[in-house]
């Protein structure tokens, strides 16, 4: 699969500050790529350098096989982008800001962008200072998804929406995809990347800390199993990669380590198994492995948010 | 609590919160205004050294019906000649502190949502308009003994003293009345803003139309104002005849119409929803227009408004400039000499039209500083971000800003020079078909000065995008006063007054305009611009968080 974005070993420093240390990040043509990861962990940051922005300090970067500093207006016309926050010029209609960015970007498609509207029931007549938070969020959409071009950077796009624009939204990136259009999708809101998302890159204080498909991150965390037997069950506290084992009698409930699970079954059939339900983690349990210690430590996480995206 | 006082409750805490906000700013009012007025009291102590001198000017600016417009006499005095030179700017100038100020503590909190947080604790419906009048009120009681002490330290007499610091301070008590009500009919604060503005505009013309239309009496130094005087707060506060008379009866006005304004800003309150203003939002349109849609086209949309603001003055001001002159062939003495000065001839019409020219050309500065500084607003408030994620290149987008500022200062120039050829045309003789051509001429030579200044915006911009506003504005104010206005009276030498960009323009239409100097301006613009477009191609964008 040909690279859309190609990074590796990414720095980026705001002083002293390192708000990107060795990032890697690899979008495949046509795939919806998710890009999860907590406040200020440095999606914004990796966005607004690929975005040619910001200019990196190390590492190698290649988006639509272009240098995002050098070549950012050519590369410009193949991409469309929402930012995180959408700021908008006051006394400009949401249509007209609409039309702007479309026509700088090199042009829209008029019928999408009167089909999008409609969907997103958004009035372009009204002054973007009169718009509420989600109708802001709702213009910068429409400007950068009326737009046909090849890669679609995407900023927590659905903040500030109601759910119903939540799931016309998740329509839209699906006919993108079904399009074969390539799309960046940073967000934090689980749900939205387990439903869109073909891989995803998990990020933490500016490195990458997973990435992958979810089958193949999964993998990678414990699958947790259910099981009642016909014998009482023992001696299965002793089995390697086997946690949390909760038991009585002829009932247990544990997790097991992705590389054990074969031995652990070969166990299990010889209490002669009655019932087995065996689930994979969630993308919310994988989160919270990778992020537990800044849930536990509330601080350090906040002063990670302060730093990576400031300025 | 009774329902009448619960509106009220919470307007302690939210004046602190008012006076914490606004500690440096409105100390900033207050003292910049001071110490203007002990400056202009100092220069009219020493500029006018015999009583003969204080005659001669307060007669000039009695008896001259232009003159009359820019300030009222009230008979021969060091202290009342200061205020005929100086009491419309200070007056001016309290109105704006005063609606700023109210605009910032009521519907600027609105406007950002600030309304609905403290709206939702235990505050009256009156408290945040309560706490802006009140804080803006003290400022302007402030002002009043702090203008006073201004002319008081300047050997003035005490009681003249008082009644003008007053008579500024009362101008601009009404017009924290005034925004009181504008923010309450505007649902923005730039629309907030403009309305009292626009009251201030018309103040200011009444005022200067009922002084011109008065006439000198029988002394030649006081004039009598015609009724439009009366009915101006302006207006009022001259005819409180500072070192004239001291009349104190004229407060009395000023009271009355602040509790009716109150009241009536009151009466809305009541009447209307938190956020929203009582004029109708305006729909715009849902397409945009061709004319929009580039660098350019989206620079000049968004300051539309400003630059139409500026036609309108320029163009007054060139046709009022143009209406006096016949004035200035008469005139003589210290006066005549400034203009001799600065317009570098002995001729007096020629000195005249170079000068006010030059001055036109400054203004232009301004606006052209003012333009250009947006290009750093767009970037650090987050606008330019998704600009510059479509295919618009750095250069590109600096160059549309560029550009607006060039046509707009040049429109200006040519829109002041055509108002004071139309009316110069009758008074400096020539008549209007060459008095167009000399002063439209002699507004163009202005440009390559302003660009020479616009270029150090942009290269500020894009070296030291977190100091652009200061340096810019500093070395604006450094160029007109090391330039050909004031560098000669203040006696910097010549090596200083050649850093101000002004120096080098050329003094049309009193001289013939030089190659050298014109090319040397456009050589430093170029270079400076350039530079400021290349340093911000290769730094980080300053975006918000």
């Amino acid at each position: 699969m040909k690279a859309t974005i190609s990074v590796t070993g990414l720095v980026k420093k705001f002083g002293a500050t390192r708000a990107l240390d060795g990032l890697d990040l690899t979008v495949g043509t046509g795939e919806v790529h998710g890009f999860l990861g907590p406040n200020g962990a440095g999606k914004t940051t990796t966005l607004r350098v690929l975005l040619g922005l910001l200019r990196r300090d190390a590492g190698a970067v290649s988006v639509l096989g272009g240098d995002p500093w050098r070549d950012a207006v050519s590369l410009h016309r193949r991409l469309a982008f929402v930012p995180g926050e959408v700021n908008l010029w006051p006394n400009l209609t949401g249509g007209e800001v609409i039309d702007l960015l479309g026509t700088l970007r090199g042009g829209l498609d008029r019928k999408r962008r009167a089909d999008l509207l409609e969907r997103f029931q958004l009035d372009p007549g009204k002054r973007c200072r009169a718009y509420s938070k989600g109708n802001r969020q709702k213009v910068a959409l429409v400007a950068a998804l009326a737009s046909d071009v090849e890669l679609y950077l995407l900023d927590e796009p659905t903040s500030g929406l109601d759910p119903l624009m939540e799931a016309v939204f998740q329509e839209v990136v699906r006919e993108l995809r079904g399009a074969g259009r390539s799309v960046l999708l940073s967000s934090h809101i689980l749900s939205e990347v387990e439903a869109l998302c073909d891989r995803v890159t998990i990020i933490r204080a500016g490195r990458t800390a997973e990435s992958g498909t979810f089958d193949e991150l999964r993998h990678l965390t414990r699958t947790t199993v259910t099981v009642e037997t016909a014998e009482p069950i023992d001696a299965l506290g002793e089995v390697p990669g086997v946690h949390d084992l909760s038991r009585d009698h002829t009932r247990a409930r544990f997790s097991v380590d992705p590389g054990e699970v074969g031995e652990v079954l070969r166990r299990l059939v010889t209490f002669d198994v009655r019932t087995l339900t065996s689930s994979p983690p969630t993308l919310e349990e994988l989160f919270l492995h990778h992020y537990g210690d800044d849930i536990r430590v509330p601080d350090a996480s906040d002063a990670e948010a302060g730093l990576g995206s400031s300025r | 609590m009774t329902g009448r006082t619960a509106g009220l409750t919470g307007t302690v805490a939210l004046t602190r919160l008012a006076l914490r906000r606004d500690r440096l700013t409105l100390s900033a009012w207050v003292l910049g205004l001071s110490a203007f007025m002990a400056g202009i009291t100092a220069m009219s102590v020493s500029g006018l050294p015999t009583r003969q001198d204080v005659i001669e000017q307060t007669e000039l600016m009695a008896g001259n019906a232009a003159m009359r417009m820019l300030g009222l006499a009230s008979g021969a005095s060091v202290g009342g000649y200061t205020l005929v030179r100086g009491y419309l700017t200070l007056a001016v100038l309290a109105a704006l502190m005063s609606t700023f100020a109210v605009v910032r503590h009521t519907r600027q909190n609105e406007e950002t949502g600030r309304a609905d947080l403290v709206g939702a604790t235990a505050v009256g419906r009156y408290a945040g308009l309560a706490a802006g009048v009140v804080v803006t009120v003290g400022a302007n009681i402030a002002l009043s003994a702090l203008l006073g002490l201004g002319m008081i330290v300047n050997g003035q007499p005490m009681a003249g003293s008082v009644t003008a610091g007053a008579s500024v301070g009362a101008v601009g008590i009404v017009f924290a009345g005034v925004a009181a009500i504008a923010v309450q009919l505007s649902s923005t604060t730039r629309g907030a803003s403009g309305i009292a503005s626009a009251v201030l505009g018309l103040a200011f013309l009444l005022s200067g139309v009922g002084n011109m239309l008065g006439r000198a009496d029988a002394s030649g130094l006081r004039v009598v104002s015609a009724w439009p005087s009366w009915a101006s707060p302006i207006g009022w506060g001259q005819q409180m005849r500072p070192f004239g008379g001291d009349r104190w009866w004229p407060l009395a006005l000023f009271a009355v119409l602040f509790a009716v304004l109150l009241g009536v800003a009151g009466a809305l309150v009541r009447r209307r929803d938190v956020g929203r203003g009582m004029l109708p939002e305006r729909r715009g349109h849902a397409e945009a227009a061709p004319g929009l849609l580039s660098p350019f086209g989206l620079v000049r949309r968004l300051q539309r408004g400003a630059l139409l603001a500026w036609a309108v003055g320029m163009l007054g001001f060139g046709l009022v400039l143009g209406a006096i002159g016949g004035e200035i062939a008469d005139m003589d003495g210290s006066a005549r000499y400034w203009y001799t000065r600065v317009g570098g001839t002995d001729r007096i019409v020629d000195a005249y039209r170079t000068s006010i020219i030059g001055m036109a050309g400054m203004a232009a500065a301004i606006y052209t500083v003012q333009i250009l500084l947006r290009m750093h607003a767009e970037e650090t408030e987050g606008r330019l971000e998704p600009v510059l994620a479509t295919a618009v290149s750095r250069a590109r987008w600096a160059t549309g800003h560029i550009m607006n500022a060039v046509l707009g200062a040049a429109g200006l120039l040519l829109l002041f020079a055509v108002g004071m050829g139309v009316t110069a045309g009758r008074t400096l003789g020539g008549g209007v078909a060459a008095q167009l051509g000399d002063l439209t001429t002699a507004a163009l030579a202005q440009l390559p000065g302003i660009l020479a200044l616009g270029g150090v915006v942009v290269a500020v911009v894009g070296l030291l995008p977190r100091w652009a506003g200061p340096v810019s504005w500093t070395v604006l104010m450094a160029s007109v006063l090391l330039g050909p206005l004031f560098g000669p009276s203040l006696k910097w030498p010549q090596w200083a007054q050649d850093l101000s960009p002004f120096t080098h323009t050329p003094k049309a239409p009193a001289a013939a305009i030089t190659m050298a100097p014109v090319l040397t301006l456009l050589v430093a613009f170029t270079a400076l611009a350039v530079v400021g477009i290349v340093t911000s191609r290769h730094r980080n964008l300053a975006l918000p968080a």
